[in-house]
């Protein structure tokens, strides 16, 4: 069984953004970058199924510069077998739709049986991805996935919706699935998988190579949005904010009384 | 300008989202059609041409059979916008339309500026404005961006379409929400604790100072997906939706999914390390501290 996961590399959300030069994106200077985090389950349902499988092998994918290596390397850590890096250091620049066709481009002769992807990145959070890769390969997508469950050539799986009711959802593979928070509980690789993982094959591919189409949409203006809350921002001492805290809910509210 | 509205049924029910894209034709202008997969029995309040297709024959989710009757009624329509609910049901289904249409998709769409759509980025840190390119653009809205201040009034002109193709994925029906252990909708007070807790040993400072509020302690969905807390102690859009006199978000940053369950609370204190955290955007006192440091010093003065 020949399996897929895609994954993004996405600073942590934590940073304070400040807008780039060309006024399109995040600057990324200073920031610490990790695994998207819908990814690290996407990760651990497809190692979990190539356990499950015995014979399967998984591939780890990842659009960028560089850098993103060493989040792929994670991913290696935690039991991908070998990492595909597309090379593309303007991957920020590229939409959804260019991003799903690099994938499907480099997947379409490649047989893998089932893809994982992540419902969403953190830091564009379109969730168009996953799906677009499934329509272009023309293969069934189940998203939003909470539970997971694949038996002979069958996905079975529960899709979360709104208000905590899941939908029960099946299709034949191949297919692809994009998975939600609380799928699984992601592994945490360890020391002698982190070690093995750096003889692990990681090939860099040219985005060019995989023709990527023209841009279908623009950033037009990228700005942190206008504080529209007044609220109160206190600092200081832990003993005095604690003060400050009770002397406020005395005034505002009626907890206290 | 043409847009063509995709409203959402659960459960045999018209979803309230469809006011909210009701409201997003009208701030935007022009024309506006609307698509449903339903039934005549509970139809959108809206004052135009209605494309609906039978719920029972199309199928509640059936996301490659609704793209095709969309297909249909797009060809007929030529509508330069295709909106839907920023949901399970539209992030679903809006990129299967975009890529048969070619066409830009814009998703989470939370405010129209000058004529542009407005997306977030980053948790909600940044704002992006976007321009599509192609002839079509596929919009999906944040729930609740554009909740109209009243319920619109209208009845729509149905045309009936004839049931589509089944698609290739099978849906087996619901599994509903377990029932909620701890019904928090009925607490005056709320400490919430979020990932910012570092560990699960750290649960009990978040319970104490709860404690000392006479109140119960809630969750972010972290904390729920690690098993550091009950899934009945989540607050949010897949949680509880609460409205408590006070709430208190420790260690939470304050996503577009944990606020759509606590906005409407009373009172907002939010503890935080991150001045910028967007928590402070529905706060009304955001302390920028170390939890660890500051709740059991809060928790021992209110006690004492
Ligand atoms: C479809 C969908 C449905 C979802 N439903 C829900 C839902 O119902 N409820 C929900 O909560 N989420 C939901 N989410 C997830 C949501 O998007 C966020 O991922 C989640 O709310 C983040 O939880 P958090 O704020 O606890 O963690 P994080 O975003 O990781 O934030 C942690 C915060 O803690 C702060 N912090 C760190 N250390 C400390 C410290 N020592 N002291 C003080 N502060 C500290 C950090 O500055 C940060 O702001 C949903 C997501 C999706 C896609």
């Amino acid at each position: 069984m020949k399996l897929l996961v895609c994954i993004k590399q996405v600073p942590d959300m934590e940073s304070r953004f400040k807008v780039n030069t060309s006024g399109d994106w995040y600057d990324e200077t200073d920031l610490a970058w990790r695994m998207n985090e819908y990814d690290e389950f996407a990760v651990e349902q497809a190692v979990q199924l190539k356990e499950q499988i015995g014979e399967a092998e998984l591939t780890v994918l990842c659009i960028g510069p560089e850098r993103v290596k060493e989040t792929m390397k994670k991913a290696l850590a935690m039991g991908a077998d070998r990492g595909a890096h597309i090379a593309d250091d303007n991957s920020h620049q590229q939409d959804p739709f260019a991003i799903a066709s690099l994938i499907a481009s480099f997947a379409k002769d490649k047989g893998f049986d089932l893809i994982f992807t992540g419902l969403q990145s953190q830091d564009r959070g379109s969730a168009q991805v996953g799906v677009m890769v499934a329509e272009l390969l023309g293969i069934p997508s189940l998203t939003t996935l909470v539970e997971f469950d694949y038996t002979d050539g069958t996905v079975n799986g529960k899709r979360e919706l709104e208000g905590g009711s899941k939908a029960k959802v099946s299709c034949t593979t191949p297919a692809l699935v994009s998975c939600q928070l609380g799928l699984n509980t992601p592994r945490y690789p360890t020391l002698p998988n982190i070690m093995k993982a750096k003889k692990k094959e990681l090939l860099s591919i040219p985005a060019a190579e995989l023709n990527p189409p023209t841009a279908q949409q623009q950033t037009i203006n990228i700005a942190p949005p206008e504080k529209k809350g007044g609220g109160l921002v206190l600092e200081g001492d832990p003993a005095e904010l604690a003060d400050q805290l009770i002397q406020l809910l005395k005034e505002k509210t009626t907890v206290l009384n | 300008m043409k847009t063509l509205l995709v409203a959402e049924y659960r459960d045999g029910k018209l979803l309230g989202s469809a006011n909210e894209l009701i409201n997003f034709a009208a701030k935007l202008g022009g024309d506006a059609v609307m698509f449903l997969v339903g039934n005549e029995t509970d139809l959108p309040n809206f004052d135009g041409k209605l494309y609906l297709a039978d719920i029972t024959q199309a199928g509640e989710f059936n996301p490659g059979g609704h793209k095709q009757l969309l297909l249909e009624v797009i060809e007929k329509e030529q509508p330069q916008l295709v909106v839907l609910p920023h949901s399970s049901y539209g992030w679903d289904l809006a990129p299967r339309l975009a890529v048969a249409l070619q066409a830009a998709q814009i998703s989470e769409v939370v405010e129209i500026k000058e004529g542009q759509l407005v997306v977030p980025a980053c948790n909600a840190k940044l704002r992006r404005t976007v321009k599509a390119t192609t002839a079509t653009t596929v919009a999906t809205l944040q729930s609740g961006a554009f909740t109209p201040s009243n319920d619109p009034s209208g009845n729509p002109e149905v045309i009936k379409l004839e049931s589509g193709s089944s698609g290739d994925i099978q849906f087996h029906g619901y599994e509903a929400a377990g029932a909620a252990a701890v019904d928090l909708s009925k607490a005056e007070v709320i400490v919430s604790a979020g990932r910012g807790i570092g560990k699960p040993e750290n649960l009990p400072i978040i319970e104490n100072l709860a404690k000392a509020l006479k109140g119960e302690y809630g969750a972010s969905r972290p904390v729920v997906d690690a098993e550091w807390a009950e899934p009945s102690r989540q607050v949010g859009t897949t949680g509880q939706t609460v409205a408590p006199k006070l709430y208190v978000a420790c260690g939470i940053s304050g996503a577009i999914q944990h606020l759509a369950g606590m906005k409407k609370s009373e009172f907002v204190i939010a503890i935080n390390t991150d001045k910028d955290a967007p928590i402070g955007e529905v706060a009304d006192v955001l302390a920028v501290a170390d939890l660890k440091q500051l709740l059991p010093i809060l928790t021992e003065k209110l006690n004492s």
